[in-house]
């Protein structure tokens, strides 16, 4: 079963639709972060998974072990820096999310959009 | 030690290490101070290198001296060095411009905050303009998205609050499919270094992951470059931005990531992927035409100056992209131009819009009844900024669309309905500009007895540095013309 044999990519594929479908039917502002997170992480998944070699362990040298077979850390690296950004992002649109609650009330993009349209 | 080498990784690492220090500051004006000055020493060695590349320097930079492909490479051609002027132009002007204009606008505590923001998305928008290296374009991309969604939500407006947050979702969708894509190709190729890329991509035996990255990137940048019909976090971020912060990322956010998509298509993708010109063209091209003819024609029937010259950026994104979907030198070389003019003309728009709003109760178009009379060089600039995005020969923006139409004409019948959409475009522009210029010249005062007085003495100064710039540029275009036509060349170099 060629196709199972991704099935790594396949959850990949699931989950970023999956964020993607959240932001944008969503209406509550804070769910649409948490949807942009869960789209977030599926990135965080492909990387993940694309530095794994079949019996590969930390990239370490160790005694006595010549020809060891290791998985990449380049692509783990990366991802700890985009995890970052994620988390920053994430802080950044709550703290909007707070304003936006502080200065109208409410959270729900209809009532936003509803209150802008009554001045 | 020799300065000049340095220069490269001196563009980004001056802005970074002078962010804390701003945000230590107390004091305002000395936080507006050593922004102002960081940004004009950023501007001095953008200035240096475009000298240099000039005389046929090519800047490159081992970060920690590794070699690349392994370590992270900085490089400044033509492209970046053009860019670079326009980024860190824009910044300083923005920044001499803010010292009367912000204290309207943001509370006095916060300004030391606001600035060094500020300088953080100036060092993240040379980053990107300076890096060779995939990743690192996501990692400058998302410092830049980050500090100016922070600056854009500075504004006094609540309705700035929702726009924000819709510019970070889409901001950060368009991101992440960036980073899918550079993913994608990692995988295919091993590498993140462009020009390394570029020639492992030929080797690669199945295409469909590569294809499947080129769809991500561009999907992603467009987002990002606010390109029809993937603009519609621009009108309101812009609107409700403070004044000195909408003319700063006028001129140079959406370019950026219009830079980073040109420079990664023509360098990994054009040449090495099947039939993929023809893509990149019956992609951008429509996208283009309705760009320039539907948001002209949302600018003409627009009621609030800023979201006015808001909806006119997105027209002129098009002509960008309409250039560079032709995949030819002159029509490459007719895009970067306009990159440039645009951010020329439209910075000085919204410079003249700060000036604006220090005087007047709102930013409608009835607010501006007859007030030309009593604000004469703040709308002598107005005009003359207007004249130039639409292109009036003489100023800047006339030679950015005589090179495109001429560039469109080598296509024969085709070309020929481009340049009649161009026309059209243009047309549109003379409209949304003239109601600016009716209500300001030709109606009467709304409030005869307290006409408003004229901006402040430096804002007025930089104002109208910037638009005469338009008009230097107009009538000796020499320089952005030798930058853009051999990035240009060098872009298409990769294609015999």
């Amino acid at each position: 079963m060629e196709l199972l044999g991704y099935y790594n990519y396949w959850v990949f594929a699931v989950v970023l639709c999956l964020g993607l479908y959240t932001v944008i039917t969503r209406n509550n502002l804070i769910k649409k972060l948490l949807g942009l997170s869960i789209f977030q992480s599926a990135v965080f998944l492909l990387y993940i998974t694309m530095d794994k070699v079949d019996g590969g362990t930390a990239p370490i040298i160790q005694k006595g072990v010549s020809d060891p077979i290791f998985s990449n850390p380049l692509p783990q690296v990366l991802i700890l820096t985009a995890i970052v950004v994620g988390v920053s992002t994430t802080a950044l649109g709550l703290a909007i999310v707070v304003r936006i609650k502080e200065s109208y009330g409410s959270i729900e993009e209809d009532d936003i959009l509803a209150r802008d349209s009554e001045l | 030690m020799n300065l000049n080498e340095h220069l490269a990784a001196l563009q980004i690492v001056v802005p970074l290490l002078a962010v804390p220090l701003i945000a230590l500051l107390q004091l305002r004006r000395m936080a507006w101070l050593v922004a102002t000055l960081t940004s004009l020493m950023a501007f001095a060695i953008a200035v240096a290198m475009t000298v240099g590349v000039l005389n046929g320097q090519d800047y490159q930079y081992f970060m920690g001296n590794w070699q690349p492909p392994y370590g992270i490479e900085l490089r400044v051609d033509a492209l970046s060095a053009l860019l670079l002027l326009v980024i860190t132009a824009a910044s300083s002007a923005a920044l001499l411009a803010s010292y009367h204009s912000l204290d309207t606008q943001i509370e006095p505590r916060r300004h030391a905050l606001f600035y060094a923001a500020w300088i953080l998305a100036l060092a993240g928008l040379s980053g990107i303009a300076v890096t060779a290296d995939a990743f690192n374009v996501f990692v400058f991309m998302e410092i830049s998205s980050l500090a100016s969604y922070v600056l854009m939500a500075g504004g006094p407006d609540r309705r700035g609050l929702p726009a924000v947050f819709k510019y970070l979702i889409l901001g950060t969708i368009g991101a992440t499919f960036y980073l899918i894509g550079v993913g994608l190709i990692y995988m295919m190729t091993g590498t993140l270094n462009l020009e390394d890329m570029a020639q492992r991509v030929t080797q690669v035996a199945d295409q469909k992951p590569v294809l499947a990255a080129a769809g991500f990137i561009t999907v992603g940048l467009a987002l990002k470059a606010a390109m029809f019909p993937l603009h519609l976090w621009l009108p309101n971020a812009y609107t409700y931005a403070p004044h000195v912060v909408t003319a700063f990322l006028a001129a140079c956010a959406t370019k950026v990531s219009l830079y980073v998509l040109l420079r990664f298509d023509f360098l990994v993708f054009q040449d090495n992927l099947v039939s993929h010109p023809l893509r990149f063209a019956s992609l951008l091209m429509p996208m283009a035409i309705f760009a320039i003819l539907i948001a002209s024609a949302v600018a003409m029937f627009e009621k609030n100056i800023k979201r006015l010259l808001a909806w006119s950026s997105v027209a002129q994104i098009g002509y960008i992209t309409l250039g560079a979907s032709l995949v030819t030198v002159s029509g490459l070389t007719a895009s970067v131009l306009h990159i440039f003019n645009h951010a020329l003309a439209k910075g000085s728009l919204f410079l003249a819009v700060a000036c604006l709003a220090m005087r007047l109760p709102g930013l409608q178009l009835r607010d501006l009844a007859g007030c030309a009379r009593s604000m004469p060089w703040t709308f002598a600039a107005l005009v003359l900024g207007g004249l130039s995005l639409i292109g009036v020969p003489g100023t800047a923006g006339f030679i950015s669309k005589w090179y495109l139409i001429s560039a469109l004409l080598t296509l024969g019948a085709a070309g020929v309905a481009l340049v009649a959409v161009i026309v059209i475009g243009s047309l549109m522009a003379v409209v949304y500009i003239w109601r600016i210029v009716e209500q300001a010249y030709f109606q009467a005062p709304s409030n005869p007895a307290a006409p408003a007085a004229e901006a402040p003495l430096t804002l007025l100064v930089v104002t109208w540095v910037a638009v005469l710039a338009n008009v230097y540029f107009g009538l000796q275009p020499a320089l952005p013309l030798a930058l853009s036509s051999s990035a240009a060349a060098a872009l298409m170099g990769a294609t015999p």
